[in-house]
């Protein structure tokens, strides 16, 4: 008993006893570095990698494999053996960073003569706090509308039909294309993703759920009260949230009978990355993107992504820099596209592209690699996203980012499972996400 | 004498490696947490003692009280379902000859030995509102079964059936408890007319209130400290946690928020104390109404 008990409290120990992943003093030539969250899961990572070893070479990275886990990492940094570099969600950047666990990357930009002018602005600002710079990023991960025409088609609706600036006929649509057989759910009309997207509908409503400095949360603002109770209408008239989740828990989302082909989901809000799972086991579906839109109608998209950090007891911090900047840079991105572009074309497949944080990237992968003129529906998609991502925004980094997006998450479930109405649920979020807002800047 | 030091030194050196494993895997990291308790601590920093701030904030969190329910909620459903099934398995059992009965005692006990974590991804799959095996046995007897995990007065009851997965344990425990009740007594009382609720009344509860016993107190930990399934189906991983459910928000799971993802570990502390003393408080109080029920062979009562 008392030995599960402290499993969870008692850090002494396991900061003492599991130890880290670093490696020894900087032994110069010959250095190991240890990483932590990132793994060689496809061509995009692996050709990264190789290129990324060769401009450190002779040191050598040794690549970790699984997602990044926080009691992981702080049993590693506790016991003064970080991991050279970690791979994390932007949204969680700001946690450690406010706790100078991270290496600010000044010393580092200016050695390596990084341009961060080839990020994405929205990005690097979910990577910098209090003007500097902790954390290069990764992937650019845009929302979108994605329709599937067959499935509206049948509904005897068209893509326009969909059009989100006008809430009411998006409403009505939603429930015209949502069938059921025998009383269950077969199809859903139009998922608009609560709780995860809710910084998108927030934001479609003129509401920045949290201030740019990450210090003030803007939860309990009408607006977004008002978000949330359109949001959560939409998941009433399809059914209620216990059978529209339950239909979506049983959708294979990654394989061939992904919800698009079986014509269970006509229209969602979802991340881009969606379209390469189609175009992978689908090519053939039939499906049109569109940018989610406020209601007077101009494009929103809400981004996120992965980034690279230092941690500030690094023993190879040198390399790891140079490391992180080969990673992240333009001609990186392209080499590993093309892998990927190589290995689709071989199977006889569409490459839909690889969207990027890096904007110099982004124009060659987009400007020459991806080529889908004979499949209409796709290229007509990517160039939808692309065009969002002119609209991009991001939350702020933020040293409580984990509880503050706790807080908000929570509102929207209990809102959803009928607990609470959404301007009470919205209150008490505010109340927990700017009591950790406080207490996290109060120990800076 | 001598041989007596001799013979005591050899206990100690056996008990060596337990008592060596109990100091530096539970004295010193028990101590640690409390002096953690009156610390702002995020691993990350040296601590910061904030004397009994965080105690006072446990009084005022209203995540701490509502976990705390949750998880009382869940042990007074979960402990008196798995002390029933087992017993009746169990009861099955010693009907069973003793070729089966060893063969449905493995059956069994093999779900305990399937990682909590799987037991965790089972659930979300099997009490699935739509497409789970569980609405749809359901669905042949005619009764149109729950949203199990997105409706929060079903999450804790579909919690508790799941935790039925793995009774075997505490099955292996009272069928033994039942094979060492005589023979004699049950022959005893057919001969006197009683019925088969009046022998297992009077005969089998008492004989075997012992073991009944024990497993109340284990059970009734167990539950308090529940964690794993629950964490695994509503907030293990991100796209689990986007969906969480407070009515599956346990005390531990809470704790190893505040901990680990808030990375408030002086909090987390204070918190594994409180439960420490709720534990121990409802284990006192079971001892002191066993002496009630709880018969021993051979004791004095």
């Amino acid at each position: 008993m008392v030995r599960k008990l402290l499993a969870g409290t008692t850090t002494v120990l396991l900061l003492a006893g599991c130890g880290g992943v670093g490696s020894g003093g900087d032994t110069g030539a010959a250095a190991t570095l240890t990483t932590m969250g990132f793994g060689l899961g496809d061509e995009i990572a692996t050709t990264r990698a190789d290129l990324a070893g060769k401009a450190i070479a002779p040191a050598t990275v040794k690549i970790g494999g699984s997602a990044f886990d926080a009691q992981q990492f702080l049993a590693a940094v506790a016991s003064h053996t970080p991991p050279d570099l970690v791979y994390l969600d932007r949204q969680l950047l700001g946690t450690y960073a406010a706790r100078g666990t991270l290496e600010p990357l000044t010393d580092c930009i200016a050695k390596q003569h990084i341009d961060v002018g080839q990020y994405r602005p929205a990005a690097l600002k979910e990577t910098t706090l209090d003007g500097k710079v902790y954390g290069l990023p990764e992937f650019y991960d845009n929302r979108v509308l994605l329709v599937n025409d067959a499935a509206v088609e049948a509904g005897g609706l068209t893509s326009q039909d969909l059009a989100p600036a006008d809430r009411a006929k998006l409403a009505a649509a939603a429930q015209r294309l949502t069938t059921r057989t025998n009383g269950t759910l077969s199809r859903i009309g139009f998922d608009p993703k609560i709780p995860e997207f809710l910084p998108l509908w927030a934001k479609a409503n003129g509401v920045q759920m949290l201030s740019d400095d990450g210090r003030t949360a803007h939860l309990d603002d009408p607006r977004l009260a008002g978000a949330l109770t359109y949001a959560k209408s939409l998941i009433d008239a399809q059914g209620g949230w216990g059978a529209v989740k339950a239909f979506r828990d049983s959708f294979d989302f990654f394989g061939e009978k992904n919800p698009f082909k079986q014509g269970q989901l006509a229209a969602t809000l979802m991340d881009d990355w969606y379209l390469n799972v189609l175009a992978n086991y689908s090519p053939d579906v039939r499906v049109t993107a569109a940018p989610f839109t406020d209601t007077a109608g101009t494009p929103i998209d809400w981004v996120t992504g992965s980034a690279w950090v230092i941690p500030a007891g690094s023993t190879h911090k040198d390399q790891a820099c140079a490391w992180i900047k080969t990673m992240t840079e333009a001609p990186t991105w392209v080499a590993a596209a093309k892998a990927r572009a190589e290995k689709r074309r071989a199977a006889g497949k569409a490459f839909t592209g690889v969207y990027t944080g890096n904007r110099v990237a982004d124009e060659e992968i987009f400007g020459r690699l991806v080529q889908l003129k004979d499949r209409p529906a796709f290229d007509a998609a990517v160039r939808t996203v692309l065009k969002a991502q002119d609209s991009a925004f991001t939350m702020p980094a933020s040293p409580a980012g984990s509880e503050f997006k706790t807080a908000w998450q929570n509102a929207v479930n209990r809102v959803l499972s009928g607990e609470q109405q959404p301007a009470d649920a919205l209150r008490q979020a505010q109340q927990e996400a700017q009591r950790a807002l406080d207490a996290a800047v109060a120990r800076r | 004498m001598k041989r007596r030091t001799r013979e005591a030194w050899a206990a100690y050196a056996f008990l060596s490696p337990w008592m060596i494993g109990f100091v530096i895997f539970m004295a010193i990291p028990m101590v640690a947490s409390l002096v953690l308790s009156f610390t702002d601590y995020d691993a990350l920093r040296s601590p910061d003692a904030v004397g009994w701030a965080n105690y006072q904030r446990l009084l005022e969190d209203p995540a701490v009280r509502r976990s705390l329910v949750n998880t009382l909620v869940y042990t007074v459903m979960s402990v008196p379902a798995t002390m029933a099934v087992s017993l009746a398995l169990a009861a099955l059992l010693t009907r069973a000859g003793r070729r089966s009965a060893g063969f449905f005692r493995t059956v069994f006990y093999l779900p305990e030995i399937t990682p909590k974590v799987a037991v965790g991804v089972l659930f979300l799959i099997l009490f699935n509102g739509q497409a789970g095996l569980v609405n749809a046995v359901l669905g042949l007897v005619g009764i149109d079964g729950p949203q199990w995990s997105t409706d929060g007065p079903w999450v804790k009851p579909g919690l508790v059936l799941m935790h039925l997965w793995s009774v075997g344990s505490t099955v292996v425990i009272y069928l033994a408890a039942l094979r060492g009740v005589p023979r004699e007594l049950y022959e005893a009382a057919e001969l006197d007319g009683a019925s088969a609720w009046q022998r297992f009344r009077r005969i089998t509860v008492p004989m075997i209130s012992g073991a009944l016993f024990f497993t109340l107190i284990v059970q009734t930990i167990a539950a308090l400290q529940s964690f794993d399934e629950a964490y695994t189906a509503f907030y293990g991983s991100a796209a689990s946690a986007t969906y969480s459910n407070d009515a599956a928000l346990f005390y531990l799971i809470y704790l190893f928020q505040q901990a680990f993802e808030f990375l408030h570990l002086g909090y987390a502390s204070a918190m594994a104390w409180l439960l420490f003393v709720v534990i121990l408080a409802i284990t006192l109080v079971q001892v002191r109404l066993s002496r009630r029920f709880v018969y021993y062979e051979g004791g004095d009562r």
